[in-house]
């Protein structure tokens, strides 16, 4: 073999390059993502230790003990989990469609308004049991037709439908802050507690509705996108247009239909919020869990039973880095870069579980040299 | 490969054993650690009340360190803490809390920890304090900014404000001391005597506020005006700096602001026109604008209600700070932009606001539509229609923060231009 041909062999073979796995097998990919899960949270008790000088094992327990150390704690991050939840179900359906709705946010909001807009015009006037279900059908149906509104778009001229849902979100705040004007005439724009229309409380737990409700929809949402025509439907139009239309689906409708249903459900997030939490609104009401909700969705890979474990991931990392700026005397500055850093870890991992590295060792060379 | 394996183990537990070392080196947790220092012992003034060791006060914030109107709080917390010689289990602060249910469960969170006291700082927050208040009776609510606590009389939950309109007056000193610098100078004439002012919302508050801020202004400097430009929002960096921008571009020469962010005082910084600030010194940030800023000193209300529950007292259903009682202040001045001899102007002033031969709102000194006021009805309780409900002119003078803490001055007076109303 002549040296030059040696030298060609080693630029063949560097020290590692990356091949695509094949299926990984359950217990695999959960092993992976629990090591990756590990591997972040010594990587961050390091940084803590050399940036703040607090020990790791306080931060821990500020992230882990802290957040669970009273009911009351538990059932709000569970009620944090139903709400966040509930809007990533929202989006799903059209996330499985690869219509990449990110104006949960604004379908939120004008669910909230429209509850909001109930129980200020209506409270008092109509009995609650009456009130509540109009509130219910108006959230239901703004947060519809703010969803439509792209997706007709999308289905008749193709316009991107990322750009339209986004900015479809700034119309929703500004319209609240406007009916805030309205409904303030001192100027203050600070609606406070309205006093009717509040959801009922049952098994005196203000949260047991929303956890209750959602729980149902996600069983809903799960049977409906794996074992209904339409969620059938949905999956084929995601995978390719073309395939759709060659077995007789008309895309267009379909679209419009997921989309009147992501909106509907953001809509009952709103009234959610709204009716059973602030009885109350702001332009901060949905509080950017309508982008947070897109990362949990993709994180459970469009699976609404997945979706409950990364609402929780994301809920807990939350509550975790409020509790350490409170337990340190912090800004949130650090336990969000924290948080990032998790975050970054766990999806950064999904990359080992599709692929693996393939180290060079010493049969590989020899193979490269007799051929 | 098995090499591979121990050389990650071994890193492994070495990163376990950093954290182990440095958990043995720290001393304590940051909020269990026990108090050292005697409580109440080293707060230096003459009648000290003894606060037990478990006592607590929560504070609940809109958003952090970052927001000057935050900053503020959390500054006159600790000066408090530091006072009071509370240790850190003693005082929790509770950041970027929304103004919705979050705060309620804040609140209750809070109440769960132990504490006696728990504090909220914005106004939204009221309605979500109170609802906590009603079901936690033995605990105290104290609402910064609120204007609920007189009418809903529980005896748990009260507002707190400072006649913050004297602090703006005498900032507004300082600016019409730069106009008439400017005029001297020859840089302006006297017609030219424009000031631009960044607002919130057209709401009480800001009214209050920048109305007083021109008055003190007009006192020295007779031709000014003023143009407002709202942002409909208490915290938008970006918004609040157009708005800035934009006053300058209509030939504003010196600008105030009352919003929270750092965006009108750097604006002006960056065209090099003189910042009247709020809520606290942006000298550090802009050394060559910043003239003076007035701010509400709450360390001496977060002493007086740690004291008060302390000792079982009855906290002020709706308390207001003043000069007097070191709530209302004013900053160091800056160290280029402020005129020559507005520290002795300030000081007279002040002296005059505290003996009562100025009133800031005197009906004498500003007319509406070219008509002196004689009478004017605020809305003063708070209720659904927003009824204006009191008689507010007494003797020629508008009194503000008499009848309640927070403000109830919304008048628009002669001089001042409203550029848009709420948000543009």
């Amino acid at each position: 073999m002549t040296a030059t041909n040696k030298k060609a062999a080693k630029q063949r073979e560097p020290l590692f390059h990356v091949a695509k796995r094949d299926a990984v097998p359950l217990w695999k990919s959960l092993l992976i993502r629990l090591v990756a899960l590990a591997l972040a949270f010594l990587f961050c008790g390091l940084l803590t230790f050399l940036i703040t000088r607090h020990s790791p094992l306080e931060l821990y327990e500020s992230m882990f003990l802290d957040v669970f150390r009273t009911s009351r704690r538990v059932w709000k991050m569970i009620k944090d989990i139903a709400v966040l939840l509930c809007i990533s179900l929202a989006v799903t359906p059209a996330f499985r469609m690869r219509f990449w709705n990110i104006g949960a946010e604004g379908q939120v909001l004008v669910g909230c308004l429209a509850t909001t807009a109930c129980m200020y015009y209506l409270g008092g006037k109509v009995p609650d049991h009456l009130l509540i279900p109009i509130m219910l059908v108006s959230a239901l149906i703004s947060g519809a037709v703010w969803g439509l509104i792209p997706a007709v778009f999308k289905a008749k001229w193709n316009t991107n439908e990322t750009l339209f849902t986004l900015m479809m979100n700034y119309i929703a705040t500004y319209l609240v802050a406007y009916f805030l004007l309205v409904w303030t005439p001192d100027g203050s724009s600070t609606l406070p507690r309205l006093q009717h229309g509040h959801l009922p409380v049952f098994f005196d737990n203000d949260y047991a509705l929303i956890v209750m409700v959602v729980v149902a929809l996600t069983l809903l949402m799960y049977v409906y996108l794996y074992y209904s025509k339409q969620g059938y439907e949905i999956s084929v139009v995601g995978e390719s247009e073309n395939t759709a239309r060659y077995v007789g689906i008309s895309v267009p409708r379909v679209i419009i239909r997921t989309m009147l249903v992501s909106g509907a459900v953001c809509g009952l997030a709103g009234f959610l919020i709204v009716g059973g939490l602030d009885h109350s609104i702001t332009t901060e009401s949905a509080g950017g869990r309508g982008f947070t909700a897109i990362m949990v969705s993709w994180l459970a890979k469009f699976n609404p039973i997945l979706m409950v474990a990364t609402s929780f991931l994301l809920i807990f990392l939350d509550h975790g880095a409020a509790r350490m700026s409170q337990d340190f005397g912090m800004s949130d500055a650090f336990p969000k870069v924290i948080t990032g850093i998790i975050l970054f870890f766990v999806i950064g991992c999904e990359f080992f579980i599709n692929y693996r590295l393939v180290f060079r060792t010493k049969a590989s060379a020899k193979r490269e040299e007799k051929a | 490969m098995s090499k591979r394996i121990l050389s990650l183990l071994i890193a492994l537990v070495m990163m376990v054993g950093v954290a182990v070392m440095a958990t043995s080196c720290t001393p304590d947790k940051p909020n269990t650690n026990g108090n050292n220092t005697p409580a109440g012992s080293e707060s230096g003034t003459g009648d000290t009340v003894e606060i037990p060791a478990d006592f607590k006060l929560g504070v609940i914030l809109l958003h952090d360190e970052n927001s000057t109107y935050d900053l503020n709080f959390i500054n006159g917390v600790l000066a408090a803490k530091e006072a009071l010689g509370l240790s850190d289990a003693q005082v929790i602060m509770k950041r970027n809390i929304p103004e919705s249910n979050d705060c309620y469960e804040a609140a209750l969170d809070l109440v769960d920890e132990g504490c006696d006291v728990i504090f909220a700082n914005s106004f939204g927050h009221e309605s979500h304090i109170l609802k906590a208040a009603k079901e936690t009776p033995d605990v105290e609510f104290c609402h910064a900014t609120g204007t609920m606590a007189h009418t809903e009389k529980l005896a748990n939950f009260h507002n707190a404000f400072a006649s913050i309109y004297e602090g703006r007056f005498l900032a507004g000193v300082a600016a019409g001391m730069k106009l008439n610098e400017m005029i001297t100078a020859g840089t302006i004439t006297a017609e030219q005597a424009k000031m631009g002012y960044v607002g919130a919302f057209t709401y009480a508050e800001v009214i209050s506020g920048y109305t007083s801020f021109y008055l003190g202004a007009k006192s020295v400097c007779p031709s000014v005006t003023m143009e407002v430009q709202f942002t409909g929002s208490w915290y938008d960096e970006n918004a609040e700096k157009s708005a800035a921008n934009a006053l300058i571009a209509n030939n504003c020469v010196l600008i105030s602001q009352h919003a929270d962010s750092m965006g009108a005082p750097s604006a002006c910084e960056e065209k090099g026109i003189p910042n009247v600030s709020y809520n606290g010194s942006t000298a550090e940030h802009c050394p060559n604008t910043f003239i003076v800023s007035s701010r509400i000193d709450w360390a001496p209300y977060f002493k007086y209600i740690c004291e008060t529950a302390a000792k079982g007292g009855t906290i002020a259903t709706d308390w207001t700070g003043t000069i007097a009682t070191g709530s209302v202040v004013l900053t160091d001045l800056g160290p280029n932009a402020p005129a020559d001899g507005t520290a002795a102007k300030l000081e007279e002033i002040k002296t005059a606001l505290q003996n009562g031969t100025i009133n800031v709102f005197d009906t004498a000194n500003f007319k509406v539509k070219g008509e002196t006021l004689t009478s004017y009805k605020a809305d003063v309780d708070t209720d659904a229609a927003y009824e204006k409900d009191t008689e507010v002119i007494e003797n020629g003078v508008f009194f503000e923060s008499k009848f309640r803490s927070a403000p109830y001055f919304d008048i628009q007076i002669d001089g001042i231009t409203l550029l848009n109303t709420n948000f543009g």
